[in-house]
């Protein structure tokens, strides 16, 4: 079981992109999202589109993956070239899973070179990696770097055993120091992803893995909320009184000892969860998503956006590989957003990041609405009232706690 | 025995019966003790129904009244009957069983000249019906005692003729008993009536006078009036006055009901019929009033009209703020048929646009809203059903109050509220139980009996407000369902009675405004905000939830601020699902009603109303048990 997908309209069989999806491209940076479908076991809390080698079988396997999505990356510019996008090279590729480190380093060397010979990367392309800290030596970071690999991200989730356990993380969290040393030395910038809020989890067992972390030294840290999605196990161990989901308060208030611990050593939220030592740590493909750039979404379940069409590729890797080996775009439906709806999507992802929304830029109707959140206590009054420049909206941290709640005042 | 004969038929055509050939009654019993099933079978017993054409139930018409197994309307059937030779006109009266509709009943009693007492043998005479008992007696008909379901395992037979007859007199050998299910003694309760309910008397040279004991609004022909002619006689085509309004009609249409309508040359002395005019509302032809001829009008009309008065008060507001115009309409139609509901454009700043509407008691409350909701496809929600109370100011000027949200703020001198008799029958082992509850509903022990050794009947006066809140559940649950309950309005009392306001945020939610006995007050207050604090969703900031009398607070709870309300998590890209969840709280966000700045979902409003009070919660948890 794996997330649903949108509900949406029917993707054509080509992939064709409508004449909308060109205006403005060159303004829009773009990046190549890399799916690996693949992990060495379940977690029970995970929803992604992933398998375990046991699930999967004949044309989809791991061994033929990296062709499988090498045809995508060659279909995605035979449509970005029918419709008239002009050629842009990459700003960014992002390979996330899945457990891409699953793959073998000489697969994910092979795809990152189907990217670059597409469509070349830009000069300081970002090119981040996800990895899981069971499955990385010093010696394939150093080929991954080689390969032109600039960032690793890996999955720490927390430095606690029971939290791991409940998890079902099977990594050994005495090893984090040293992937994260062995990254550096390959010369990859690090990103620790965090998750807070897991049943069983203390306010104490969460200081305890933000001070890990944050021992190691590291630029980057994502920490996220659980959110247990329906269909998972641990959905299933929730609903039958196993596991006892902690409330929202107890997220916020680990929410706010995060970014106490993160604010103090030093780094700084540039998302609601995520933050980074310096702009230059910060993930410039995640912040694509935010300010609605261009994004080819590679693999089974992956999701694209170029110029206002969004679409989602077919969920099962037999189904993927099938479609496009017949010559068809792998996606299963999209939608082309515009008016309110693009709106209220500009305005939810822009509010989430810490540059914020121009004030400017917001519907008529939905200005007078920000004085209101000031007073409330969830947009920075000084950024509301141009007092760097231009009016923006930017969320206080209790604003980033409740940035649902801004965004329904701020659409009309 | 069935009229063999055409000639002796003649004898007794409408219009042209002696009214010694007339017998008119009507049948007096609770609900379930099996008037129905024996109505029908003396419709095939004379024959105006054959077997096949017999639907269960024959005379109950609405879905509503078959499904309850009560009667809402009353109508009147014509049926033939032979007695030693003679053929007689039997026209049974069929009377509405409930508290609600004793105003109708007095009417139905009033046409007839005898009543059938109609108990089940197996549970014996029950408060409504003996309220009813009462009735007739004070109205002067012969009553015939008639133990039903006698074919039951259950039944008693010997034990309730004996309750009986210490009720109304007489040995206890004079109770018929009969099943209505299988006929058992039923062609020798029509030779009874036959024999013991009196003829009719009247004049047939004075001027037309008829007495309205029903009238229904029907979808083809208008207002179909039941009538009982009292003296002289009405024809087809003729001109008619109603006495109360002075209105004249034309009789379109006049006959007897056996049970289909059979148009006849007129009605006299004595005869019960239905007539047709052409209105269309049964507010132009009252139940109660009195019909003459408007050539020869009389001078004097029959005793006993009055207007129907609405007791008991309840908003309805339609769930969807857009059926609004389809609840005006529905219950516009209504009208047409309930000469005793009405109601007026009230609106809430919790429920939005909806109406005020006045009830005869909490059955017809019950009636008229499962009545929109499934004739009319309406969901909708009520406040708590309110008495009318009359509050005098300072100045001496008196205020009616029929929403306690418009209870006057100033300074107040005395409120008087609506007081009740309520008649309770119950098995003797719950006695304590009942005195219990009557006392914590600020009732007044007025009288105690014994039915038989373990049956009792007690008196109590009631504020009814105490009645219309839950009260009929509590006695139940109590009584594990034993008792039965009967009221009528007796006057009223002052009495030290607040308004207590519940304030959201410091806003008052009029929707939730009660007026209560000032003792009650801050239980009420407790119970309502510790409720609305359950169900109110958490909001941005702190929201105070007050139970207040005036500007004084006597309870408060708090609804803690929301911390959190962000999905924290991206979905790798898949920014169409976050957004659409968004919409839809953007949608959840229109449906809210926003009380000041606290946005409350309506189905928190509506959980709030739709459990009873406090007390109706442990009565349900009483009956699952």
């Amino acid at each position: 079981m794996s997330p649903a997908l949108p509900d949406g309209d029917p993707a054509p069989a080509d992939g064709a992109l409508p004449p909308s999806a060109v205006e403005g491209a060159q303004d829009r940076a773009f990046g190549v999202y890399l799916h690996v479908p693949f992990c060495a076991v379940r977690c029970g809390y995970c929803d992604f589109n992933t398998y375990t080698a046991t699930e999967l079988g004949g044309g989809a396997s791991l061994a033929e993956y990296a062709a499988t999505a090498l045809a995508e990356v060659a279909l995605a510019d035979r449509v970005l070239r029918a419709a008239g996008v002009p050629p842009r090279q990459g700003a960014t590729v992002f390979i996330g899973g899945g457990t891409p480190t699953l793959l073998p380093v000489a697969d994910l060397v092979r795809l990152l070179d189907g990217v670059r010979t597409t469509w070349g990367l830009a000069p300081g392309a970002e090119v981040t990696t996800e990895a899981n800290p069971d499955s990385v030596t010093p010696d394939g970071l150093a080929r991954l770097a080689a390969a032109g690999v600039t960032r690793v991200s890996f999955g720490m989730q927390s430095a606690v055993p029971h939290v791991l356990r409940t998890l079902e993380r099977t990594h050994d969290p005495d090893r984090i120091p040293d992937v994260v040393r062995w990254a550096r030395d390959a010369g990859l910038r690090v990103s620790l992803d965090l998750i807070y809020g897991t049943p069983g989890e203390s306010l104490d067992d969460w200081r305890r893995s933000l001070e890990a972390a944050l021992a190691t030294g590291v630029d980057h840290v994502s920490a996220y909320a659980l959110v247990v999605e329906p269909g998972t196990r641990m959905a299933v161990q929730v609903r039958r009184g196993e596991l006892t989901l902690p409330d929202e308060d107890d997220q916020a208030t680990k929410y706010e000892l995060a970014d106490d611990l993160l604010t103090a050593a030093g780094l700084h939220w540039y998302e609601v969860s995520n933050w980074a030592r310096t702009p230059a740590d910060a993930s410039r493909h995640n912040l694509g998503y935010w300010r609605g750039d261009d994004w080819w979404g590679i693999g089974p379940g992956a999701h694209s956006h170029v110029g206002g069409v969004r679409w989602w590729n077919v969920k099962h890797p037999r189904a993927y590989a099938d479609r496009l080996g017949r010559g068809l775009s792998p996606a299963a439906g999209r939608e082309v957003v515009d008016g309110g709806t693009a709106e209220l999507e500009r305005v939810m992802l822009g509010v989430r990041i810490a540059e914020g929304l121009l004030v400017d830029d917001l519907p008529v109707a939905a200005r007078p609405a920000v004085a209101g959140l000031v007073a409330d206590g969830l947009v920075d009054p000084r950024a509301a009232l141009g007092g760097d420049g231009p009016r923006r909206v930017v969320l206080t941290r209790r604003g980033r706690l409740l940035a649902d709640a801004v965004v329904r005042a701020l659409v009309v | 025995m069935p009229i063999p004969s055409a000639t002796a038929a003649e004898r007794i055509r409408p219009s042209a019966t002696a009214p010694e050939l007339l017998r008119n009654f009507c049948i007096i019993a609770h609900i379930d003790h099996g008037k129905s099933t024996l109505a029908d079978r003396m419709l095939q017993l004379t024959g105006v129904v054959d077997a096949r054409a017999m639907r269960a139930q024959y005379l109950d018409r609405m879905d509503i009244e078959r499904e309850r197994g009560i009667t809402i309307k009353s109508q009147a059937v014509r049926m033939p009957w032979e007695l030693d030779g003679t053929p007689y006109a039997l026209n049974m009266i069929d009377t509405p069983g409930h508290v609600d509709f004793t105003y109708e009943v007095s009417r139905s009693l009033a046409a007839c000249e005898g009543a059938v007492l109609l108990v089940d043998a197996a549970q014996g005479i029950e408060a409504q019906t003996l309220a009813n008992l009462y009735l007739a007696l004070e109205n002067d008909l012969q009553i015939i005692p008639v133990l039903n379901k006698i074919d039951l395992p259950a039944a008693q037979p010997e034990k309730y003729a004996e309750e009986l007859a210490k009720l109304i007199g007489g040995e206890p050998e004079d109770c018929l008993k009969v099943s209505g299910k299988t006929g058992v003694g039923v062609e020798a309760l029509l030779d009874r009536i036959v024999e013991l309910v009196p003829p009719p008397v009247g004049d047939a040279d004075a001027p037309a006078r008829a007495m309205i004991f029903d009238s229904v609004y029907d979808t083809y022909r208008g207002v179909v009036t039941y009538v009982r002619v009292v003296d002289g006689n009405l024809n087809p085509r003729e001109k008619i006055v109603m006495m109360s309004t002075r209105a004249t009609h034309e009789l379109l249409e006049i006959g007897v009901s056996s049970p289909e309508p059979v148009p006849t040359k007129g009605l006299g002395v004595g005869e019960v019929g239905y007539l047709i005019t052409g209105v269309k509302d049964v507010r132009q032809s009252k139940v109660g009033d009195t019909i003459t001829n408007a050539g020869k009008p009389a001078t004097d009309a029959l005793g006993g009209y009055s207007d129907p008065k609405p007791m008991v008060f309840s908003g309805l507001y339609p769930i969807d703020g857009t059926d609004y115009p389809v609840l005006r309409d529905a219950l516009d139609k209504l009208k047409l048929n309930d000469a005793a509901l009405n109601y007026e454009p009230e609106t809430s700043v919790a429920l939005g646009f909806g109406f005020r509407v006045g009830f005869l008691g909490l059955l017809h409350l019950e009636i008229v809203r499962e009545r929109l909701e499934r004739e009319f496809d309406l969901d909708l929600i009520s406040t708590a059903p309110n008495v009318v109370y009359e509050v005098t100011l300072e100045d001496k000027s008196v205020v009616t109050v029929t929403n306690p949200s418009e209870f006057p703020s100033g300074k107040i001198l005395a409120v008087r509220e609506p007081m009740v008799k309520a008649t309770i029958l119950a098995p003797s082992e719950f006695i304590g139980a009942i005195m219990e509850l009557c006392q914590a509903k600020r009732g007044d022990l007025q009288g105690m009996d014994y039915l038989s050794e373990d049956r009792v009947e007690l008196r109590y006066v009631l504020p009814m407000a105490e009645i219309v809140f839950d009260f009929f559940d509590q006695l139940k649950s109590r009584t594990r369902g034993y008792a039965s309950l009967d009221y009528e309005r007796v006057g009223d009392q002052v009495a030290d009675l607040v308004k207590v306001d519940i304030l959201l945020q410091g806003e008052t939610v009029d929707a939730f405004s009660a007026i209560v006995h000032k003792e009650k007050a801050y239980a009420y207050g407790v119970m309502m905000t510790a409720k609305l604090k359950d169900l109110i969703p958490r909001q941005q900031f702190e929201v105070p939830i007050q139970a207040a009398i005036g500007a004084r607070i006597i309870a408060r709870e708090t609804i803690r601020a929301i911390r959190k309300d962000v999905l924290a998590k991206c979905y790798g890209g898949d920014i169409s699902r976050k957004r659409k969840l968004l919409e839809k709280q953007k949608e959840g966000k229109k449906r809210m009603k926003t009380i000041g700045r606290v946005d409350v979902p309506q189905e928190a409003f509506i959980a709030a109303l739709s459990s009873d009070g406090g007390g109706g919660k442990d009565a349900k948890d009483a009956k699952k048990k």
